[in-house]
């Protein structure tokens, strides 16, 4: 019997066609991408059918987690130094330049200004234990975010503030910020949340 | 890779220069792209957060000389209650007679049914406006003028929402919701009562004694 002779075909497949296509996306990603930020707390927003986006810049960022702590942030190096420096003339603190220079790499915080020395002398690791996010004390005796967030707006008329909050936030912290910033006269503000899903719905019901 | 066929012929003697292959193996190329793909991929935020702007009375005019200026019967007050409960009245207290007060939920049978029932002429007309817009194709700005002009209309409710201690922020952003679907524009946000207090605190009683045996 004649033997049969299986053909070999090679197992080697080209490559550049693949290559192609995964720095293609490789350019999309790296073109649309904007990083993501890291926040000094987790918040989960609710979700609403509003489809306005958030614009991208000027922002003044007020970050109220679940348990009503309150944190704060806004945008620019340049601007945040500049923050830093005021609220030392306030409060009789002074900073040197590199804790204007670490405060400016920092998105938002949740310390009072007492512990901020401390707080900025640490390295970028150690500030994320939660011991040191106690919030900014927004209260009648300390008000410490009303003179953050009006400091931050005689540096810049654009911003624009958000106020980012849980979802299971509890309505007095919520009512105490909303006070703090009519105290201010800052009456128009944004509301962050995340698009409403069918989940969301149910959840509801 | 891709060898090169070496094939002989026979008896003519030719000098060959070696060809080496140009083909390169990429193999190793497309690993790094996916890894760099998977790791832009993982550090981005592709979905912006969404926002709802709104804007509080400034402080000067106070909320009591705003809820006296609102005629009694168009004005609804929305309560935000514990546990995702709403309750609402219509109108004011009058001719020392409590207003009714209901309890109901955020479902679409709940608040939103009673609001749409409320501002049904604004929402058929908003609707009418869609269509007319989806046929003539006029500019979004128009569209936002005309809108506003049928919101303002004087029979259009107004709504007061005010939010007790125990509520929680999500429900506040699923009123602002529910003023946003019902195109109901003329809504604020004011500090609760004790009247209103009075009313969730009697309503509660009532369901916990259906008797009325007090």
């Amino acid at each position: 019997m004649p033997k049969v002779k299986i053909h070999r075909k090679s197992t080697v497949v080209d490559m550049t066609a693949m290559c192609d296509v995964a720095f293609l996306l490789l350019t999309f990603f790296m073109l649309t991408s904007n990083l993501t930020q890291k926040e000094a707390a987790t918040i989960q927003t609710p979700s609403s059918i509003s489809e306005i986006k958030i614009p991208e810049r000027n922002i003044m960022l007020i970050l109220v987690d679940a348990k009503g702590k309150l944190f704060f942030g806004i945008d620019g190096q340049e601007n945040r130094t500049a923050l830093l420096e005021k609220m030392g003339k306030i409060y009789n603190i002074s900073f040197d330049k590199e804790e204007l220079k670490a405060f400016s790499l920092i998105n938002s915080f949740g310390i009072p200004i007492s512990q901020m020395k401390a707080f900025l002398s640490m390295k970028p690791e150690e500030r994320d234990i939660t011991a040191y996010a106690t919030g900014i004390p927004c209260d009648s005796l300390d008000n410490q975010l009303k003179n953050w967030v009006s400091a931050a707006r005689s540096i810049s008329k654009d911003y624009r503030i958000a106020i980012k909050a849980d979802q299971a936030t509890a309505y007095p912290s919520i009512k105490k910020l909303m006070e703090t910033l009519q105290d201010l006269n800052e009456n128009r503000y944004n509301l962050i949340t995340s698009l409403e899903t069918s989940a969301d719905l149910e959840i509801k019901q | 890779m891709a060898e090169i066929a070496t094939y002989h012929k026979k008896g003519r003697k030719k000098r060959r220069t070696k060809k080496v292959s140009t083909r390169v193996d990429f193999t190793p190329m497309v690993d790094l792209g996916f890894l760099l793909i998977t790791f832009f991929m993982l550090a981005t935020t592709l979905n912006k957060p969404q926002t709802m702007e709104i804007a509080l009375p400034s402080k000067e005019k106070t909320p009591e000389e705003e809820q006296t200026s609102v005629k009694a019967s168009r004005a609804i007050t929305i309560l935000l209650g514990r546990e995702n409960t709403v309750y609402y009245y219509e109108g004011t207290r009058e001719n020392e007679v409590d207003p009714v007060l209901n309890k109901t939920n955020f479902s679409p049978t709940g608040l939103r049914q009673f609001l749409v029932k409320r501002n049904y002429e604004v929402m058929a007309k908003v609707r009418e406006l869609k269509a007319e817009k989806e046929r003539k194709r006029f500019s979004d700005e128009e569209f936002d003028k005309r809108k506003s002009a049928i919101q303002q209309d004087k029979s259009a409710p107004i709504v007061l929402i005010k939010a007790t201690d125990e509520s929680v922020y999500r429900n506040l952003i699923d009123v602002l919701d529910e003023m946003a679907i019902c195109n109901i524009d003329r809504y604020a946000i004011v500090g609760i009562t004790p009247f209103d207090l009075d009313l969730i605190a009697n309503r509660n009683a009532v369901t916990t004694n259906p008797n009325g045996n007090k």
